[in-house]
């Protein structure tokens, strides 16, 4: 049998097709296991809540996971909590069917600092985990704080979760998780978020620094891309004067568009100081965005996180800001050649788009990372919202639907591919323009 | 139902103090590290070789340059060489006529000399050969005068005496 070689690939993507399509129905179905845990419909009382006794009417894939703690029962599927769920980060890192246990470090003003893995909370069903350590527990992933000095600072377990109703700022009912140990509840607060009025959350009793889910993902990319690109320089070292091969052909390409296109036509002869920075914004995203859409594998997001692409831009605005000449800053706050009243409107309008520009760089990232990876979850929570409301997915609309999703997500992660390359340029680029903007030297008409 | 769930709260769009904690260092730290480890060296690489296949193809150019100038100077010293052999060809040709013309003439005059010489040979063999004849034909003449003077003188005993003294005294001398 002659087979040639230069088919291989033709047949080995179809089959790769195939395999994603078999796998993907009883995993998605997993995922919608678990899920239906997710969309909880709590239409009992809460003393109902607080009784270790179980439902009788357990659906069929109840491992009992729960230990003694009262079943959640199944309620209606939520598809933008799924989506919300998976998009978010965590303090657990499941690859697949594995849950890997990540260091926490926590600082609460009453307890101090606490360092543990979070995998001393117990990471069981739904990574919730039911024990509490220091008064922190494990919720859908997320370590979360007892907010009562009474709650015993030991390793203790059962602990099992329920909820509550509370009214926010606003005046609106919103349900707020609870933690029940030996009969009694408890309120569980979520870890504080920076800025808090502005997005919702706020000062909490304690801050989260631990090395997360989209941490370990930048560490993983850090160190993967250190690996990559210190292998290329040393080709290039052991090459010298040669054609490219093998690993650097693959990045040369890459490293020559945005050296050759994004930073010598916006920064002119200033491009080779300001290339390591530009270089790292675009490898470090891209790296990311592409290490977020490899199905399985933890679903980190970093990039759909406004915490990095924060950090991004602000990073962005202080190289803009410490590049940026006399002529610039005359520019902004002091436009030459226009009438003093003209000034009066300009120099707050160019002040503003001294903060909007690293505004919209951390929005863009954030909005097309995130919104693709919704879509996508979206997609997938089709089988669930078409399957008897996730009860049981092995049914005819369910894997009508499944067909669908696959056919649509498949697309949708085409896209994704397509944002991946396309968000990292972007940022580049603009970041590429705004220094550019910060060292023109000026011109004499 | 619309109820949510306490995690359907839009986390992603909460910063974290941690996370952005964390963010900083690993960019910084990937900032640092790719600039002195990747991205420097690279830089420096492709700039290299940049400046290289420049000046390669600079280099080849002058080189192109260089063998035209080189061709042409061959082409001058080819045709300097021709126009010298040509030159040889003709002095070698002159010097040939004139050696013949030398020969010839160095010919002529030998044969010339020759000739006078065996001219001169001749006058002398001829005049020598006159002279044997005259000497023959006087030698004969006196014989024939001595037989008749013999034969006259026989009867005669006063001349033959007179003759004899004649010869006597020529023999004395």
């Amino acid at each position: 049998m002659n087979i040639n070689l230069k088919y291989i690939p033709n047949v080995i993507l179809p089959l790769l097709f195939a395999a994603f399509c078999l796998v993907s129905l009883p995993a998605f179905s997993q995922t919608g296991h678990n899920h239906d845990h997710s969309g909880h419909n709590h239409n009992h009382d809460k003393g109902h809540q607080q009784q270790p006794a179980r439902d009788k009417d357990t659906h069929p894939a109840d491992h009992g996971d729960h230990g003694p703690c009262p079943h959640e029962e199944v309620g209606q599927f939520d598809a933008g909590a799924t989506a919300f769920h998976h998009i978010a980060d965590a303090n657990v890192y499941s690859i697949g069917p594995l849950s890997i246990p990540l260091p926490c470090i926590l600082y609460s003003k009453d307890d101090g600092v606490a360092m543990f893995s979070s995998g001393k909370l117990g990471i069981g069903h739904h990574q919730t985990g039911h024990k509490a350590y220091k008064g922190y527990v494990l919720y859908h992933g997320n370590i979360m704080r007892v907010n009562d000095n009474s709650f015993p600072k030991d390793l203790v377990e059962p602990v099992c979760f329920g909820y509550k109703m509370k009214k926010d700022a606003k005046g609106h009912d919103k349900k707020v998780p609870t933690a029940i140990y030996h009969g009694k509840t408890y309120d569980l607060d979520a870890n504080s978020t920076f800025l808090g009025s502005l997005v919702g959350g706020g000062i909490t009793s304690f801050h989260d620094f631990s090395i997360t889910k989209n941490v370990m993902s930048m560490i993983l990319m850090l160190l993967f891309c250190l690996w990559l690109f210190t292998a290329v320089a040393r080709s290039y070292k052991r090459r010298e004067g040669q054609a490219p091969s093998g690993l650097q052909s693959l990045i040369e390409p890459v490293f020559v568009f945005i050296q050759d296109e994004v930073a010598k036509p916006f920064l002119g002869p200033k491009w080779e100081k300001y290339l390591p920075f530009l270089m790292s914004l675009f490898f470090f995203i891209l790296a990311l965005n592409l290490f977020g859409q490899i199905p399985f594998f933890g679903g980190s997001n970093p990039t759909g996180n406004i915490s990095v692409t924060f950090v991004l831009a602000i990073i962005t605005f202080l190289v803009v800001s410490f590049s940026g000449n006399a002529h610039y800053w005359e520019h902004v706050f002091w436009m030459p050649g226009v009438p003093a009243w003209v000034k009066t409107i300009l120099t707050p309008v160019e002040v503003m788009g001294l903060f909007i520009k690293p505004l919209t760089l951390m929005l863009r990232l954030f909005a097309n990372i995130t919104a693709g990876h919704i879509v996508i979850s979206i997609f997938v929570s089709l089988i669930f919202i078409f399957g008897n409301d996730g009860a049981t997915v092995y049914t005819g609309k369910a894997l009508g639907a499944s067909v669908a999703s696959i056919l649509l997500g498949l697309f949708m992660m085409a896209i994704e591919l397509l944002v991946a390359f396309l968000q990292a340029f972007v940022f580049t680029i603009l970041t590429a323009s705004y220094i550019g903007a910060a060292v023109e030297e000026p011109h004499h008409h | 139902m619309f109820d949510m769930l306490f995690l359907a709260e839009f986390t992603v769009l909460r910063p974290n103090l941690g996370l952005i904690f964390w963010t900083t260092v690993i960019f910084l730290l990937f900032w640092g590290l790719m600039a002195k480890f990747a991205f420097g060296p690279i830089k420096d690489a492709l700039k290299k070789r940049d400046g290289d296949i420049a000046d390669a193809l600079a280099e080849a150019q002058k080189a192109k340059e260089e063998m035209a100038s080189l061709n042409a100077k061959n082409e001058a010293l080819l045709a300097e060489a021709r126009e010298e052999r040509s030159k040889m060809m003709k002095e070698a040709k002159e010097t040939k006529d004139q050696i013949i013309a030398e020969a010839k003439q160095k010919a002529n005059e030998e044969a010339k000399r020759i000739v006078s010489n065996a001219k001169a040979e001749i006058d002398t063999q001829k005049t020598a050969a006159l002279l044997e004849v005259k000497n023959q034909a006087g030698m004969m003449a006196i014989t024939i005068a001595e037989k008749i003077i013999r034969k006259e003188l026989k009867g005669n005993p006063e001349q033959e005496s007179f003759a004899n003294s004649l010869v006597d005294e020529m023999n004395l001398n």
